[in-house]
């Protein structure tokens, strides 16, 4: 019983992170808005970059920002600093979510132009009447 | 110049995109031209790598000078420089063949298209050349994004079925995203070769396991290996002519190259067939994706959607081939990686010669084209014979290997699913042949001189779709040559 | 033996090829014809060429590319593969005569796609006659099914239509669906496919794998015509007489039992076929398709159906004679490619001329027509004789080996089959020339006075009714080349 709440609440990180993923998933199916698939999907894309910055996070480590002391040093202690390199590579996934947002709402705007509606469901049967 | 190489090839059609997107403000007429200096140029640079690469072997090459795994290597060996050479030739091909298709549906928007164009061969060649887990990832998201936009220009229900692919598409690029992140959770680099180090001792981890199922899932749905086919059908059939020729000999077949790439280098070919033992199951659904492609295809009414599902049945020749585990096997997947651009690129500008001229692809609309197209006909003959596998066509020589590599590895229903496509596809193209060759002389015995008016393409469509045609059997009658110095050193390299 | 290294045999295979533009772009139709004759005559003068090198017990070899490791695209000239190339190759100078006749006679549409394709497939035949291995045969095989479906269906209408689909289902079908499995696996066993004289497959198989293996070459050449996949062959006859003339008495279906020939002694060799005894399996299958297609083709009105199941008859005869697997019996279907070719292809020349001149196409319609086309009517005897094997022509002398083949096997049922099978051809043929002839007065559907076909329709047949007579008297080279064919099998 133990084992299970340590596989729960220790893992936390990695339960918010699924929890998310399905979220994300079950509006980019369920859902019959274009906008809201949209944002499910926005969601999905945001669960990964949640977990990837939670794997860099340590016990007792501040934020990747070198500290100055009082005496004008730095310190340059990798042990003292959460790890970096996933808060990077999380920007570039960031932008890359913004931009699929972007293109995505480009889309639906065209769709909208032509179909006057956002709900799948009508423009199917407007489409399938053509 | 020389060493610099693969950045070039990635960075110079980069940079002309946004020249060109910029120049479409100010005079429209340049902007073909331009984008035509930059895929060349790229294309250049890619056969000048490959003839590097067979001269002095394995390239690694460090973006800014960064050493790896701290900096982003780009890799190139046997197997990239190949298919690099490959993409950018067929889209500099395409671009040519396509343009008057350009012009005729998407008038104003020429600027942003050439520019999207560039973006994409981006993309692509990016996903080729790196050797980083990550990077890989980006590029691929630049490739999906700018496919998204070029399918998204076209009319009707190219919109909607854009933001299909857009849904299903970002899913499975984060999926390989997970996948990444696991494998940097447990090896704690990027770099394609440092984690192929230091993943032999990881091997009973469950979290490599699940890296590689969501690699191999995210691959598997940007490559629309069965049943994650859906949204090939709908996004390549109602793309814009150019679009849909340039997005559909590649992408999946640069998706299958990642995977290959991903078995071959990163995980190694030990994990893959004998700590997964993934190679049986895949194969029978490689099967399973080839016969529902060819039986699919059967049922199509529309001459390019039809070509959509034969790309999902060739997409299960090469996972099959690849997931064999032999010699013969991945030297066909392989081989028809190079084979299927080039047939589907023929099929698709013979699709869209057709449409240039009849506005129209449903199958019943095609009749009696022999007679009024004859060079655009006799070219979808040549890619025909090509699909179908008759020699001296370069698709006969990678379903010799496929048939032989899964002979000896006893899977005899991948055989058989072989023959069954071979068969299928018979079926498929001498329909679509007999529809355009019977065409007024239904019902009566014709004499004298034919009446029909030759209305052909301009040469601009027909003479890149012959260099195409004419590749297929070239190509070929050279598979010895090819198989012998470009892809067995690859094998050789990587234990098979 | 030597082996001579010549750039010949690729040439021979791409005259007809290299001609295809000349044809498209010929503005007068005489310019046209010219350039079909000149290729025609080019390829012939090749292949005669190369013929004293062979009879002196040489071979020239010629490979174009290694495509596959152990497999290259190559060309082999032997003694049997130039028997196959002199008789393809000079039956197209008269064919093209025939075809100007016949074409011009109708004012047929599409002469140029017609005459193109034409010279595609005798390139494709002579490539078939000059493979050294397997693959090229196959290569050659699918070239020569492609480039004969516009032949088939040159009419175009929906009889065409329906025609051309059960030609491609048959031919495309068998051979993507049988033979390319079968050479995989025949690849799959020894890693390479080159025909050799005791074939490549001795040792790397048992008699079980043998034999299917051998079930599915036999059926997989569906060219060759063997039940039950046959159906092409009367669906083909929709084609204008010269097609059906030299495609389906000559090209197309000798290519067809010419690779099961190859397969039989290339592939197989006679002693993995004794050893294992399926010779008679073999036999079996081609003795049932000889009866049942001389049965079929006594039922027949219209005449080119009775050839083409005459034809699917006599081809039978050519396997049965290889498959007795003696050397008597093997000369004599080597024999018979050459000797049924001149003859069925006069038949159909006639059945052609006689459509040209009267418009007649079946046998109840052409009483009493030998008085009125007595020259093409003769011929016809001359053809039939030939294939009922009756001296003096040269068919007696293929009937005459395969029989005393059958005596040097022990296999007394193949004797009756033939012999049976003699007789029915009697049965079928001599009743048309009788009746062509000697018509009682009363039903003679035809006036007395002489009106043959134009020159161009009449001179072959008459040609190739000679050569039949004249074979019968100097069967060279046919005969010599079929001798040193079955010794180079049996061991040289």
């Amino acid at each position: 019983m133990s084992d299970l709440i340590v596989a729960v609440l220790g893992k936390y990180n990695y339960w918010l992170c699924i929890v998310l993923m399905m979220i994300g998933l079950y509006a980019m199916i369920a859902k019959k808005n274009l906008i809201k698939k949209l944002v499910g999907m926005n969601i999905f894309q945001t669960s990964i970059i949640l977990f990837y910055v939670s794997i860099g996070c340590k016990k007792g480590a501040t934020i990747p920002i070198l500290e100055h002391r009082a005496d004008h040093s730095v310190l340059v202690d990798a042990a003292h600093y959460i790890n970096p390199l996933p808060h990077v590579l999380m920007l570039t996934a960031i932008v890359v979510s913004v931009s699929t947002f972007g293109v995505a709402l480009a889309l639906a705007i065209k769709i909208y132009r032509k179909h006057k509606t956002l709900e799948e469901d009508e423009i199917l049967m407007q489409l399938r009447s053509e | 110049m020389m060493e610099h190489y693969p950045a070039f090839i990635v960075i110079v059609p980069f940079l002309f995109a946004f020249v060109v997107s910029g120049v479409a403000w100010i005079k429209k007429e340049l902007c073909f031209p331009l984008t035509l200096v930059g895929l060349g140029l790229s294309a250049w640079f890619s056969v000048c790598l490959l003839r590097q690469v067979a001269t002095t072997g394995v390239l690694k090459y460090r973006m800014g000078g960064w050493e790896t795994p701290w900096g982003i290597g780009y890799h190139v060996d046997y197997l990239n420089g190949l298919v690099v050479t490959v993409v950018t030739v067929l889209a500099f091909i395409n671009l040519i063949a396509t343009r008057k298709n350009v012009t005729e549906e998407t008038p104003e928007k020429e600027g942003a298209f050439y520019s999207l164009y560039l973006l994409f061969i981006v993309g692509l060649t990016g996903i080729l050349l790196t050797g980083d887990l990550f990077n890989l990832y980006v590029l691929l998201e630049v490739a999906s994004l700018t496919s998204y936009a070029l399918i998204g220009m076209g009319s009707g229900r190219a919109p909607m079925s854009a933001l299909n692919y857009l849904f299903v598409g970002t899913v499975g690029g984060c999926f390989y995203l997970l996948g990444v992140g696991y494998l940097y959770i447990m090896t704690g680099s990027l770099n394609m070769a440092d984690v192929a180090t230091l993943l032999p001792k990881l091997y009973n981890s469950n979290a490599i396991v699940m890296a590689f199922i969501f690699c191999m899932v995210g691959a598997s749905i940007k490559m629309a290996f069965f049943p994650l086919h859906m949204w090939l059908p709908n996004a390549y059939g109602f793309a814009p002519t150019a679009a849909g020729s340039l997005i559909a000999p590649l992408m999946t077949k640069v998706m299958v190259y990642v995977l290959i790439r991903l078995i071959l280098t990163v995980f190694s070919v030990d994990f893959a067939f004998v700590v997964m033992k993934m190679g049986d199951p895949m194969v029978w659904m490689s099967s399973l994706a080839i016969v529902a492609g060819a039986v699919f295809a059967l049922s199509q009414k529309n001459l390019k959607r039809m070509f959509c599902y034969i790309i999902v049945s060739e997409i299960g020749y090469m996972m099959g081939g690849a997931w064999l585990g032999n010699n013969a096997g991945m030297t066909g997947a392989i081989l028809h990686i190079l084979n299927d651009a080039i047939m589907t690129l023929c099929l698709f500008l013979c699709a869209g010669s057709i449409y240039y001229r009849t506005h129209g692809l449903e199958l019943d609309r095609l009749k009696g084209l022999f007679l009024k197209m004859p060079v655009t006909m006799a070219c979808f003959v040549a890619s025909a014979l090509s699909i179908i596998g008759v020699p001296p066509t370069c698709g006969f020589f990678s379903k010799w290997y496929l048939i032989s590599g899964g002979l000896q590895a006893g899977q005899y229903g991948f055989v058989a699913a072989l023959l069954f496509s071979s068969l299928v596809n018979v079926v498929l193209f001498f329909r679509v042949i007999e529809i355009s060759y019977y065409g007024d002389f239904e019902t009566h015995h014709g004499h004298g001189s034919s009446p029909a008016v030759v209305m052909e393409s301009p040469a601009s469509m027909l003479v890149p779709l012959l260099i195409v045609s004419i590749g297929l059997v070239v190509v070929g009658l050279y598979t010895g040559s090819i198989v012998n110095h470009l892809i067995a050193p690859i094998l050789m390299q990587h234990g098979f | 033996m030597e082996t001579i290294l010549s750039i010949k045999p690729l040439i021979a295979v791409l005259v007809s090829i290299c001609v295809v533009p000349l044809l498209v772009l010929s503005k007068k139709a005489n310019v046209r014809e010219g350039w079909t004759f000149a290729a025609a005559i080019v390829k012939l003068l090749l292949v005669l060429s190369m013929l004293p090198v062979i009879l002196k017990g040489n071979q020239i070899v010629y490979t174009l590319a290694e495509v596959v490791p152990g497999v290259a695209i190559r060309f082999r000239v032997d003694a049997l593969g130039m028997l196959f190339a002199c008789v393809a190759a000079s039956l197209w100078i008269i064919t093209s005569a025939y075809s100007i006749g016949y074409m011009r006679g109708l004012d047929e549409h599409s002469q140029t796609r017609y005459y193109v394709f034409f010279a595609l497939a005798l390139s494709a035949t002579i490539g078939v006659a000059f493979s050294a291995n397997l693959l090229t045969l196959y290569l050659f095989y699918e070239m020569l099914s492609l480039a004969t479906y516009p032949l088939v269906t040159h009419h175009q209408d929906k009889e065409a239509r329906t025609s051309g689909r059960k030609y491609l289902t048959y031919i495309l079908g068998t051979s993507i669906g049988l033979v390319l499995p079968a050479m995989m696996v025949c690849y799959h066993l020894t890693g390479t496919l080159e025909f050799a004289s005791q074939g490549f497959l001795a040792g790397a198989c048992n008699r079980g794998l043998a034999a299917v293996l051998l079930v599915f070459f036999i059926f997989g050449f569906a060219k060759a015509g063997i039940m039950p996949f046959h159906g092409w062959l009367p669906a083909a006859m929709v084609a204008p007489t010269p097609v059906s003339a030299l495609l389906h008495a000559v090209a197309v279906v000798k290519v067809g039992v010419f690779s099961i020939v190859r397969i039989i002694t290339g592939v197989f060799g006679t002693e993995l076929l004794s050893e294992f005894n399926l010779g008679v399996v073999i036999c079996t299958i081609a003795s049932v398709t000889i009866i049942v297609a001389s049965l079929i083709a006594l039922s027949q009105d219209n005449l080119k159906r009775m050839l083409a199941f005459s034809t699917i008859g006599q081809l039978s005869y050519i396997i049965l004679g290889v498959g007795l697997l003696s050397p008597k019996g093997i000369t004599g279907g080597m024999l018979h490619i050459a000797m049924h070719a001149f003859g069925k292809i006069t038949l159909f020349f006639c059945a052609g001329a006689i459509f040209v001149a009267t418009g007649k196409r079946n046998i109840s319609e052409m009483v009493g027509i030998g008085r009125r086309m007595p020259w093409t009517m003769g011929a016809f005897f001359v053809g039939s004789l030939s294939i009922i094997g009756l001296p003096p022509t040269g068919g007696f002398l293929s009937k005459w080996y395969l029989v005393l083949g059958t005596l040097e096997a022990n296999q007394m049922t193949f004797l009756f089959v033939l012999l049976s099978s003699s007789l029915l051809n009697a049965a079928y043929f001599m009743p048309v020339v009788y009746r062509a002839f000697f018509p009682p007065p009363e039903k003679a559907m035809f006036e007395n006075k002489i009106q043959e076909a134009p020159l161009f329709c009449v001179g072959p047949p008459v040609i190739t009714a000679f050569i039949s007579v004249a074979l019968f008297f100097y069967p060279e080279p046919f005969f010599r080349l079929a001798s040193m064919a079955v010794r180079f099998i049996g061991g040289n």
